[in-house]
């Protein structure tokens, strides 16, 4: 699946029993194979995620098994429930403890916007005001086997991640930002209200 | 256990000055509750807490209710002198009552296994005056929830061991459940806004008239 | 776990002396948000002499989703799909509350074969809330995860069961004002049956885990003691009341719904401790086995929603009502006070989870951190209760 390498090529080598890769297609299927979530779960979505590790469904096979409870140790959060206001300097916190390079999911209809219960003073519309999300996963709660299919669409996207050139891999780009400000609390709202640089919501536009 | 009536009697002589009244209450529920008065409340819940045929020991719930400034009409027919002649007229009266907050009791006995006994108490009014007596020395399960009133009501209570925010972050200036608050404005983007959030996206975005349809259609659709 | 240093402004520092020559300073430590046992966002902030627990103050409000102002603008049924969020373990019996509630507000009566299943599921969502309390509870003890596979197993099974009849496994939005909203087919009941005649063994297989094991009576028996007085002046309910010898539980109190019609028992315990609030829970699952059964049996034909009432445009009188149940957390209840409008004019959730910490601090005491985790876990919160 990387470029230089001719599929035919590497079929007739292989029937010689000599194996070719790139070092970008080891590295990543090194990654994909083994990202292990943070043990970090806010409200209903986080038993679904429970139930997803649990033996019916079973994430483990699929490489996530090894749940870290520290951010230092682990690639992936998976933010489960609602986000309040009250707790997003602390998410923002614990994202930028995690080290490079760093995934997050936003599971269930509020971490991607606040679901039903948007209409909220104490109810962050959506993670992806402050930190950038790589899966969305609609659904109040999605189903275990969604979150597995969300996993799944996470080890394609790893996959296609670059190591060198132009569009390489955020991680391993010294422009792109691995750390982002806090918000602080202000008297009636979270202060910034959200990441200008991170959150554009879609603009309407005229024809 | 003993009705509503028998209580408020025993309650007052029991407690000299207290002041019980009785508030009615219309639904099929039947739940009807005692109004006491903010100076007598503490010794009026001892008492209750304490006598023996009604030990009520367990405090179920407490809650805020915010009552904002209402106006009552009422009509009364009165008899008046019109043109030179002498009718009756029905003449409506508006009666001011002024905004208040009201905290609920749920009280209920563990040792009798009766209840619910429900009472009441109002504050003088909705700004600065918007302090009461804590019941926690005597039912301990109103702590967190006497707390949670001040949070989202602003209602002070004297006597309550540990005042603060409990659920919204210190630095929260607002009191959020009071019918008078107003969220911070956060509008985003809407597919189909309409009524007044059409009206808070008119103010952010420009508006498409042939598909908000708020405006006047200014050119046919297909053209 | 993170080490703050300016938590509490009230937290003062009481004399520390360890012999005549040794002085030492309180440590406090803020445990949580984030953290791998604590059930959901819950922060406590807790000074520490050594290992030993001298002052916990709990910490609230990270996953406060103004459940009550959504139901100030909501319309009476709007607010049902909420009150599955609020215990997200136990959708069906937050459902009955709410319905409960309503029903005595507006004067709805009910008829035979709704309350049945009412009762049905209520049992199968007490089973399947207290075989996961104690998968977590033996999870936070160091067990890593198996006792909680075993718990998961079981509430698999249930939760395909509220699947088959609701649609949702979790958020069931399963009462209605006045009934429920989809009927129970024979082969639901016969499946339902089977699944309830094999939860003994699992109970079973439970006890043997727990009942004798040395570390788990070392680890839980006269941790966090609790009294009967304290527990009654704190407002506790549920198993947790029960453990400390309180005889008092609102189905046989209040007799809703037709829990007069079974028979069962009520488990008490004798010294409050963790120990006794941990077989309350496993002893519960047995007597909710018994109500099931003859549930079962006594099951009639009928319908299943009461024709008199609007669902749609539902206006309850002026009034208000406030009616509570027995959840497998405690007495859960609801405080409505209606104007005539299709809005309730305030609306209130009375959480179990949030009076039970009233008396986390007192329990804590003495005990050493480790204790915290055990003691936090058998009092069975949720923190969408909590914060509703």
């Amino acid at each position: 699946m990387s470029e230089g390498i001719d599929e035919d090529l590497r079929r007739e080598l292989q029937q010689q029993g000599v194996w070719v890769s790139s070092m970008q297609e080891l590295y990543n299927w090194g990654r994909k194979n083994s990202i292990w979530p943070l043990q970090f779960g806010l409200a209903c979505c986080a038993i679904e995620m429970i139930a997803t590790a649990a033996s019916r469904y079973d994430i483990a096979r699929f490489g996530g098994e090894v749940f870290r409870p520290s951010p230092r140790q682990a690639d992936l959060m998976i933010v489960a429930g609602t986000v309040t206001k009250k707790m997003a300097p602390q998410i923002v916190r614990l994202y930028n403890q995690m080290a490079d390079p760093k995934y997050v999911i936003a599971m269930g209809a509020c971490a991607i916007s606040g679901g039903p219960f948007k209409q909220g003073y104490n109810v962050l519309k959506g993670i992806d005001r402050y930190i950038p999300v790589d899966v969305y996963i609609p659904g109040c709660p999605p189903r275990p086997e969604a979150l597995l299919h969300a996993f799944m669409e996470l080890q394609r996207k790893i996959d296609e991640q670059k190591l060198s050139g132009a569009n390489k891999a955020a991680h391993l780009d010294r422009e792109q930002p691995s750390e982002f400000p806090v918000p602080a609390f202000g008297k009636h709202d979270l202060e910034p209200p959200a990441n200008s640089n991170l959150f554009h919501p879609p603009a309407i536009e005229r024809a | 256990m003993e009705g509503l009536e028998q209580i408020k009697a025993r309650t007052e002589a029991a407690v000299p000055g207290a002041i019980v009244e009785i508030v009615q209450n219309a639904s099929p529920s039947q739940q009807h509750s005692l109004k006491i008065d903010n100076e007598h409340a503490h010794d009026v819940a001892k008492w209750l807490h304490d006598d023996p045929a009604l030990r009520l020991d367990f405090c179920s719930n407490v809650t805020g209710v915010d009552w904002l400034d209402r106006t009552v009409k009422k009509t009364v027919k009165v008899k008046k002198v019109v043109d030179g002649e002498e009718k009756e007229v029905s003449e409506t009266t508006e009666e001011k009552i002024p905004g208040y907050i009201e905290v609920v009791y749920h009280l209920y006995s563990m040792t009798h296994k009766h209840g619910p006994v429900i009472i009441r108490m109002r504050t003088a009014d909705r700004a600065a005056g918007a302090r009461l007596p804590s019941l926690t020395p005597i039912w301990r399960s109103a702590e967190f929830q006497e707390r949670e009133i001040f949070d989202l009501y602003g209602v002070r209570f004297d006597g309550h061991p540990d005042l603060r925010r409990i659920l919204m972050w210190d630095e929260f200036e607002d009191y959020p459940m009071r019918k008078d608050y107003r969220e911070p404005d956060d509008y985003e983007y809407e597919p189909t806004p309409h009524d007044d959030v059409l009206e808070r996206a008119k103010r952010y975005y420009t508006p498409r008239p042939q598909i908000d349809g708020a405006e006047s259609i200014v050119a046919p659709l297909n053209s | 776990m993170s080490a703050t240093i300016e938590t509490i402004e009230a937290m003062e520092r009481p004399p520390v002396s360890m012999g005549s020559r040794l002085e030492g300073e309180l440590l406090e430590v803020s445990m949580g948000p984030q953290h791998p046992s604590t059930h959901g966002v819950f922060r406590m902030n807790v000074a520490l002499e050594g290992e030993i627990v001298r002052k916990l103050k709990p910490v609230f409000g990270y996953l406060h989703r103004n459940h009550e102002k959504i139901g100030e603008n909501v319309s009476y049924l709007g607010s049902m799909p909420y009150t599955d969020r609020l215990d997200y373990f136990c959708s069906m019996t937050n459902n009955w509350a709410y319905a409960l509630s309503v029903e005595k507000l507006a004067g709805i009566e009910v008829p035979e074969r709704a309350e049945y299943l009412r009762v049905i599921l209520a049992e199968l969502t007490r089973l399947q809330n207290h075989a996961s309390l104690l998968g977590f509870l033996l999870n936070d003890m160091g067990a890593w995860g198996t006792p909680l596979m075993y718990a998961f197993r079981e509430r698999e099974k249930i939760l395909d069961l509220f699947e088959s009849l609701s649609g949702s496994r979790m958020m069931c939005d399963y009462m209605r004002f006045g009934g429920c909203r989809v009927d129970a087919s024979p082969e639901w009941l016969a499946h339902a049956r089977k699944i309830v005649d094999r939860f003994p063994r699992f109970v079973e297989e439970l006890g043997q885990l727990i009942v004798g094991n040395e570390v788990e009576i070392a680890r839980t028996q006269n941790v966090g003691n609790v009294s009967p007085e304290l527990a009654v002046s704190a407002g506790i309910t549920g198993p947790m009341l029960r453990a400390c010898g309180v005889n008092y539980d609102v189905r046989k109190v209040d007799g809703y719904g037709f829990y007069p019609r079974f028979k069962f028992r009520i488990p008490l315990g004798e010294h409050g401790d963790t120990y006794d609030r941990l077989m309350m829970r496993v002893l519960e699952m047995g007597e909710s086995v018994g109500i099931l059964k003859q549930a079962f049996e006594q099951i009639p034909a009928g319908p299943i929603i009461n024709p008199k009432v609007k669902i749609r445009a539902f206006r309850p009188p002026v009034g208000e009502a406030y009616g509570r149940i027995e959840a497998p957390k405690g007495e859960l209840g609801f405080y409505l006070i209606s104007e005539g409008g299709p809005n309730p004019y305030r609306y209130r959730v009375r959480p179990p989870s949030f009076i039970n910490l009233t008396i986390l601090e007192d329990m804590c005491l003495g005990h050493t951190v480790a204790d915290v985790m055990v003691i936090l876990g058998s009092v069975d919160i949720v923190m969408g209760e909590v914060d509703r």
